[in-house]
């Protein structure tokens, strides 16, 4: 049940070798695993009592490195280093980590024990669905080197975050307004049910003895619901009064405010009306759409902690003929630095010694990896794919490009709120007009008749509560949102729906976003051997790299080569079997296998021995499943499809046409990106761009709205307004669809609550509606909107793939 | 009708200890993450932890 594949390692799922064979004893029955890293980690996960692990796992582990490359994690335990990370409990020392490589509920399980297990850790929890870590430890007893290299041993990424962690700012956030939304719930139950009693007593007569009674217990329950929970809106008013602005708060603390003052007031006086039932009622129900919308802003996550997944958090400096561990905080430019093979570069620089490829999909969208030999610059976040090089750093942290993206990003993030100032306005423009219109009223009234004035006015404001007009949208927002989770689309911000609704452009980026980012062998042609033979040995070849296109060979079964070599933007040779084999490009493999026969084209792949050619490989860069049904059906819709990548204008073209997509540009840089976008919307376009990589985080930022895919980079689904959680395109027609339904209800919401206040401001304006039956009319138009609202959550969403769901769930219900 | 002089202040302490009990249990962090607790049912007894010595 727990073998990913038959043939693939016990721990990591990749393809097992056929020399040297490894295995380790689980459960009594013999696993084989692909390598000494996994054979460590499963051991140790194996040796420690955890091997519940491998049962409830979703998701097959991260690979691990077999060591190698020194310890990295050492210098974590020098003073100067660890010291500013640390935060402290009582006699703890506390550190935040963001883990990389954490899958499933088992994975978050497995750390959080075998962390916990060892001596001198105080507690270490895990949350899976942020991803962090937050370890407690006694610095007398273990450092913060030993609990990362414990984590790095079961093949994770720990990254430090630092004492002071946003998610601890918003941890406390949530708590508060969880507490807040209890004690106006429980009171809110308290306070209809008490309602109920009075409003039948109202009409069928009831002991006033009882009657003052439940009125005082009403009191007695609401007070404490408007001082606790209703606090954000008297601080929110506040401050928005102070800031001479007049927001939502303002109306909702006056309207709370007055009809808990009255209600008190005539409980006391023993005479008139109380509306205890509609303040506690009208609290609970906003409080509980500023939660939705504070959990949703949360999960958006924060642009540092994006960025940190890209930077190494220490660099091998080279001092003369030695090398030493450094954090990369310490360097500076003109350091010298060794990059080894699969590490990241710490900074911008330029090669003074060995040559290599370098991977920048992340940066720059190119799939392919980029040669650099002597002299070539590189870019930090880049990853060495090739073989190590030295580096000269010209460039160190704020000044690197990846910062100059990130601030880039900042910028644009700057720039859009203006739709968001014009909602506020128009929120505003009506609050002052209801406070203007019930001042008149209580002018007037006590004009004609002091007594009935405060009546009068009140019923005004309980009737134009803005209740049913502010709930008009949260509510169908709320409703829409959660429909979409389900289908694995997370909203973070509430007025992406509405733009998405409008959208009339979509702007895709091409690599990891309408392709899968890897590239695809498309064609194989053989010659002088089998196509079988061929694939075969170019599998063991490619085994021992790290190029991007080696994942093209990944899926074939194949030992690795041995006697390997790889020449930098050529290809590989090695051996399999007895024969020595070269792939690469032609003319890397024309100096071993001789002149190219013609059967064989010049571009792609290229397969030889010293005997003569074998084989030639077509590679393309695989569309993601799909994607063309979606693009289709966006049309269907009514939105202009384009592509913008960063990739080379050949494969843009393929994809394009494959796509039935006519307008792409191709080789666009990130600002390029930004000026499209631009150039999109002065010519009056509301764009949705939808994208996965650092280099689409900046249009997303600026787009009207924009769609980001779960499993691309964490910064990009920090800048996006929508998170492809499960990381497919085709819920994308779904939540077009879902976001026009949408505001076509907030619109009848919209039109409903304003009939209702145009009919009903004036008859309370009259003084013919005692407050009673305006909090009636009140709650009646609220009802009737949550409910059209609730339309929206009706309908299933169109596929509910299995995917998400646990194994064992899948296996229980298969069986 | 005189007992709700008795039952409705019973009820409201009844749900003053519900009020305590759930803020309880937010300070301890139960709801901070919802997910993987129920996964912990699942798994057979781990081996007894170390005893922790006192700190």
């Amino acid at each position: 049940m727990n073998a990913p594949a038959a043939a693939g390692c016990f721990h990591c799922g990749e393809p097992l070798p056929e020399q040297p064979r490894l295995a380790i004893q689980v459960d009594g029955r013999e696993q084989l695993v692909c390598c000494l890293g996994c054979r460590a980690a499963a051991e140790l996960i194996e040796g420690a009592g955890l091997g519940d692990y491998y049962r409830f796992r979703t998701a097959a582990a991260p690979r691990p490195d077999a060591g190698g490359g020194g310890d990295v994690w050492a210098t974590y335990d020098r003073p100067e280093v660890c010291g500013p990370l640390l935060g402290r409990d009582g006699e703890a020392a506390v550190v935040n980590l963001l883990i990389e490589g954490l899958r499933c509920s088992a994975c978050s399980w497995l750390i959080g024990e075998s962390v916990g297990r060892q001596a001198g850790i105080v507690r270490a929890s895990v949350n899976p669905a942020t991803a962090r870590a937050q370890v407690a430890f006694d610095t007398e007893r273990i450092g913060l080197a030993a609990v990362l290299r414990s984590i790095a041993a079961l093949g994770y990424r720990p990254h430090v975050l630092g004492a002071t962690d946003t998610l601890a700012v918003a941890t406390r956030e949530r708590r508060g307004a969880l507490k807040r939304l209890a004690v106006a719930g429980f009171g809110m139950m308290q306070v209809m049910m008490i309602a109920t009693a009075l409003y039948i007593g109202a009409i069928d007569g009831m002991d006033p003895v009882i009657r003052e009674y439940l009125r005082i217990i009403s009191l007695v329950v609401t007070a404490p619901v408007l001082v606790y929970a209703g606090r954000p809106f008297f601080a929110g008013a506040w401050a928005a009064l102070r800031a001479r602005h007049v927001g939502m708060d303002v109306p909702v603390a006056i309207g709370i405010g007055l009809a808990f003052g009255a209600s008190a007031w005539n409980t006391l006086a023993h005479a008139g009306d109380v509306y205890f039932d509609s303040v506690v009622m009208f609290i609970f129900l906003l409080l509980l759409g500023r939660y939705v919308e504070m959990l949703a802003r949360h999960r958006a996550g924060s642009t540092a902690e994006a960025l940190l997944h890209l930077v190494p958090a220490t660099a091998l400096r080279v001092a003369g003929a030695r090398s030493e561990r450094v954090p990369v905080a310490t360097l500076s430019a003109g350091d010298r630095v060794l990059v080894p093979v699969g590490e990241c570069f710490p900074a911008d620089g330029v090669v003074v010694g060995g040559s290599t490829e370098a991977d920048e999909a992340l940066l720059t969208g190119e799939s392919l990896a980029v040669t650099k030999g002597e002299g070539a610059a590189v870019i930090a976040g880049a990853l060495n794919c090739a073989a190590p090089v030295e580096v000269r750093l010209t460039a160190v942290g704020q000044s690197t490009v990846l910062a100059g993206i990130v601030r880039l990003l900042e910028r644009a993030q700057t720039e859009r709120p203006r739709i968001a100032r014009l909602a506020d306005r128009a929120a505003a423009w009506f609050v002052t007009r209801v406070l203007v219109g019930a001042a008149l009223v209580a002018a007037l009234w006590l004009l004609i008749d002091p007594s009935r004035a405060f009546e009068a006015t009140l019923a005004v404001l309980v009737v134009t509560c803005p209740c049913a007009l502010s709930l008009a949208t949260p509510t169908a927002i709320t409703a829409a949102t959660a429909t979409l989770a389900r289908a694995g689309l997370l909203v973070t911000r509430p007025d992406a729906l509405e733009e998405l609704a409008r959208a009339d452009t979509v702007l895709f980026d091409k690599t990891g976003t309408l392709s899968l980012g890897r590239p695809r062998l498309e064609r194989v042609t053989a010659c002088g051997i089998g196509r079988e033979d061929a694939l075969k040995i170019a599998a063991a070849l490619e085994r021992s790299s790290a190029h991007p296109l080696a994942q093209a060979f990944a899926a074939i079964a194949a030992a690795p080569a041995v006697e390997v070599a790889v020449e930098p933007g050529c290809g590989i040779e090695g051996r399999v079997g007895a024969e020595r084999y070269r792939i690469g490009t032609a003319a890397y493999v024309a100096a071993l296998a001789g002149p190219r026969p013609a059967t064989l084209g010049e571009a792609g792949v290229h397969l030889g021995a010293a005997a003569g050619w074998l084989a030639r490989f077509e590679l393309g860069d695989e569309l993601r499943p799909g994607a063309a049904e979606v693009v289709r059906e966006l049309e269907s819709l009514g939105l202009t499809a384009s592509i913008a990548s960063g990739d080379h204008a050949e494969a843009v073209g393929a994809a394009a046409s494959a796509l039935g997509i006519g307008r792409w540009q191709a080789r666009l840089l990130p600002a390029d990106k930004l000026a499209l976008l631009e150039r999109l919307r002065a010519g009056g376009a509301r764009v949705l761009a939808v994208g996965d990589g650092i280099n689409d985080a900046p249009t997303l930022r600026a787009a009207s709205v924009s769609l980001a895919l779960g499993t691309g980079s964490a910064l990009a689904q920090a800048s996006a307004d929508l998170v492809a959680l499960r990381g497919e395109l085709t819920t994308l027609p779904f939540a077009v669809r879902t976001a026009r339904r949408t505001t076509a209800i907030i619109r009848q919401n919209l039109i409903w609550s304003a009939a209702y206040n145009l009919v009903a401001l004036p008859v309370a304006a009259l003084g013919w509606v005692p407050p009673w039956l305006a909090a009636v009319g009140m709650s009646a138009s609220s009802l009737l909107v949550v409910l059209n609202a609730l339309r929206l959550a009706r309908r299933p969403s169109p596929q509910r793939g299995d995917r998400g769901r646990p194994l064992l769930v899948r296996e229980a219900a298969a069986a | 009708m005189n007992i709700i002089f008795v039952l409705i202040p019973l009820g409201l302490v009844l749900v003053g200890l519900a009020l305590w009990a759930f803020f309880w249990a937010v300070g301890d962090g139960q709801f901070d993450d919802l997910e993987s607790p129920g996964w912990a049912v699942l798994s057979d007894d781990p081996p007894a932890r170390p005893a922790e010595p006192p700190r």
